[in-house]
């Protein structure tokens, strides 16, 4: 029983893992559904330029993503050294980093779960809701975001659950500290390199298991819920 | 209320060059499809921005492309129920019905919830989802939904099109009960003259774009020189009628109109009740005179007033009888042998059992007594 029980060090890591793929799925969130809805209902000069980009993360090797991002988001990168300047924020060796990694990581499935919920949507309902009397702003706070919600909801754990996950970025872009960048997979990692580690790997891998089902779960409910509400027919 | 149309619009190869001017009640806008019907209604909705154009509402100038004015969709509070629907899918019957009552100034707010809910059937409907209603429920709500909104104008895009003829049948009377107690004026498209002879009071008849023909329903249906459009299979006149009596003995109802007097098939409605009755050419049969023995029960007296032109076998002749437009179907050899020219005395005759209890629709007119709820 007592080889179940996680070390401080291994807790750390867990606590470390939750934070960082809810700072970045939730920060990923805005950005998520405006770029959805570029794509989705804009039309405007390099749309398909910024689609790939947006998807570039998955199908680039981690490392490359990772290695991008030092040289932007690192201390001496451009964008690194600006942000660090005027506003304070700092990315590389914190678990800031992480956040952003994993959020690099997890935004093209964000960003196409929304964006297919969007296109499902019938456009002839908001102009339906204009002639209600509803302005734009009304119709899209009334009629599409509601509408968006199974996508949003979908994109946010498909998002939450690459982040949980994400390995090659983070430990390429921000290392592997204990305590401050060492996430789950990194802690995993960490275990498997080192003499008599298995019994840790081993704990971290059932909490990584316990972590997805328990996405997989909400989604599942969540979606059903959505779906009971839209389309019975 | 007074509806004024004049635009101009160009969409790829088609020209939409419509003007017109209506009063009051429900006007239709008959054509075949892709005679601009559609098009004509989103322009006034504001859907469409026309390349030249004005549209006033009850003196409102919501287009004017002259003067530079183009009020945006939202702000026209012209209601708009569409052929499908469009029910918004997460929202229940009640917040569907509630949605454009919010948007509308409170002090122009009209009808409430109970009001329309019992105007069109749907106090038991509300707590349902969209997804649960059956095609008829949707439309009404539909309906109801736009009325809420409070609109100057209801447009109402061929909302029978897409139901069978049971559905259809049961949202007609709360149509009628629409226009004759809402007080909103209705534009209604269709392609159905079943639909038009039975609701319209004004029709605008519009073909390739441009507009054929405008005027009272009664006057425009019997115009010869326009069967080419109206459709000469669908060819009939409206007669409008007051019940005088019934016939408890023989099942029948009697009513009365300018023409003369009608004997029809028992009609459940009270004496003094006003409606209108359709009466197609085909089953209209004429004599020079007065003819004995027969089992036509009515026979009224008119003058041909017109002759239609043809090379087949049959002919319409539209007739006057004081005042009220007849149509009659004859052979060209009829009209010969019996020397039917204008100005000839004839009789009409009209089997009781031809007429079409499913077009029989309320008064051409609203009567004087009735003010509409809110004028």
């Amino acid at each position: 029983m007592d080889w179940t029980w996680l070390s401080p060090e291994e807790w750390t890591a867990v606590r470390l893992s939750l934070r960082v793929a809810t700072v970045a799925t939730i920060v990923s969130l805005p950005f998520g559904i405006a770029i959805a809805l570029a794509l989705a209902r804009g039309s405007f000069w390099g749309q398909s330029l910024l689609n790939g980009l947006v998807h570039l993360p998955l199908i680039l090797p981690p490392v490359v993503t990772g290695y991008l991002l030092l040289l932007g988001f690192g201390q001496r990168g451009p964008i690194g050294a600006f942000l660090a300047a005027n506003f304070g924020i700092v990315f590389s060796f914190r678990w800031t980093g992480a956040a952003l990694a994993c959020g690099v990581m997890g935004f093209p499935l964000m960003v196409r779960a929304i964006r297919l919920s969007i296109e499902a949507i019938d456009p002839r309902l908001e102009q339906a809701a204009g002639t209600l009397g509803a302005n734009r702003a009304w119709v899209f706070l009334t009629v599409t975001l509601p509408l968006m919600l199974p996508g949003i909801i979908a994109g946010l754990i498909l998002c939450f659950a690459k982040a949980v996950g994400e390995f090659g970025a983070t430990i390429t872009f921000v290392s592997n500290i204990p305590g401050e960048t060492q996430t789950l997979p990194s802690a995993i990692y960490t275990f498997t390199q080192v003499p008599g580690g298995d019994a840790g790997a081993l704990r971290l891998t059932l909490v990584a298991i316990a972590i997805a089902m328990a996405a997989l779960l909400a989604s599942e409910v969540l979606a059903r819920r959505a779906h009971r509400r839209l389309d019975i027919e | 209320m007074r509806l004024e149309v004049d635009i101009r619009h160009r969409l790829g190869a088609f020209d939409l060059a419509a003007r017109f001017g209506v009063d009051d009640g429900l006007v239709a806008l008959f054509g075949r499809s892709g005679a601009g019907k559609t098009s004509l209604i989103n322009v006034i909705a504001g859907l469409v921005r026309p390349q030249q154009g004005r549209v006033v509402v009850d003196g409102v100038t919501l287009l004017d492309t002259e003067r530079a004015i183009f009020v945006p969709g939202h702000k026209r509070r012209v209601g708009y129920v569409f052929q499908d629907g469009r029910l918004f899918p997460h929202l229940s019957v009640r917040q569907n019905l509630l949605y454009g009552r919010w948007f509308a100034p409170k002090p122009e707010r009209r009808d409430d919830l109970g009001k329309v809910a019992e105007l069109l059937g749907l106090e038991r409907l509300l707590d349902r989802a969209p997804a649960n209603l059956s095609g008829g429920e949707k439309q009404r709500v539909a309906i109801g939904r736009a009325l809420l909104a409070s609109p100057r104008l209801l447009l109402m895009d061929e909302p029978l099109a897409s139901l069978d003829e049971a559905r259809k049948a049961e949202i007609l009377p709360y149509i009628e009960r629409l226009r004759d107690e809402s007080g909103v004026p209705i534009v209604y498209v269709s392609h159905s003259m079943a639909e038009v002879a039975r609701l319209a009071s004004t029709i605008v008849l519009m073909a390739d774009g441009t507009v054929a023909a405008v005027g009272p329903v009664a006057d425009v249906l019997p115009r010869l020189d326009l069967f080419p459009l109206t459709g000469r299979a669908e060819a009939s006149a409206l007669i409008e009628a007051t019940v005088e009596s019934h016939d408890a003995a023989f099942g029948l109802t009697l009513l009365r109109s300018r023409a003369g007097l009608w004997r029809l098939p028992r009609l459940d409605l009270a004496p003094g009740v006003r409606v209108r009755l359709r009466i197609f050419a085909r089953d209209v049969m004429l004599a020079i005179k007065p003819p004995e023995g027969i089992s036509a029960l009515n026979i009224v007296a008119g003058v041909v007033a017109d002759v239609g032109e043809g090379e087949g076998a049959a002919v319409d002749v539209r007739l006057d009888c004081s005042g009220e437009a007849l149509l009659a179907a004859v052979t060209r050899y009829s009209l010969e042998q019996l020397g039917l020219k204008p100005g000839a005395p004839v009789f009409a005759l009209v089997k009781s059992v031809a007429f079409d209890r499913r077009s029989l629709g309320g008064p051409l007119r609203p009567s004087g007594d009735e003010t509409p709820a809110d004028a």
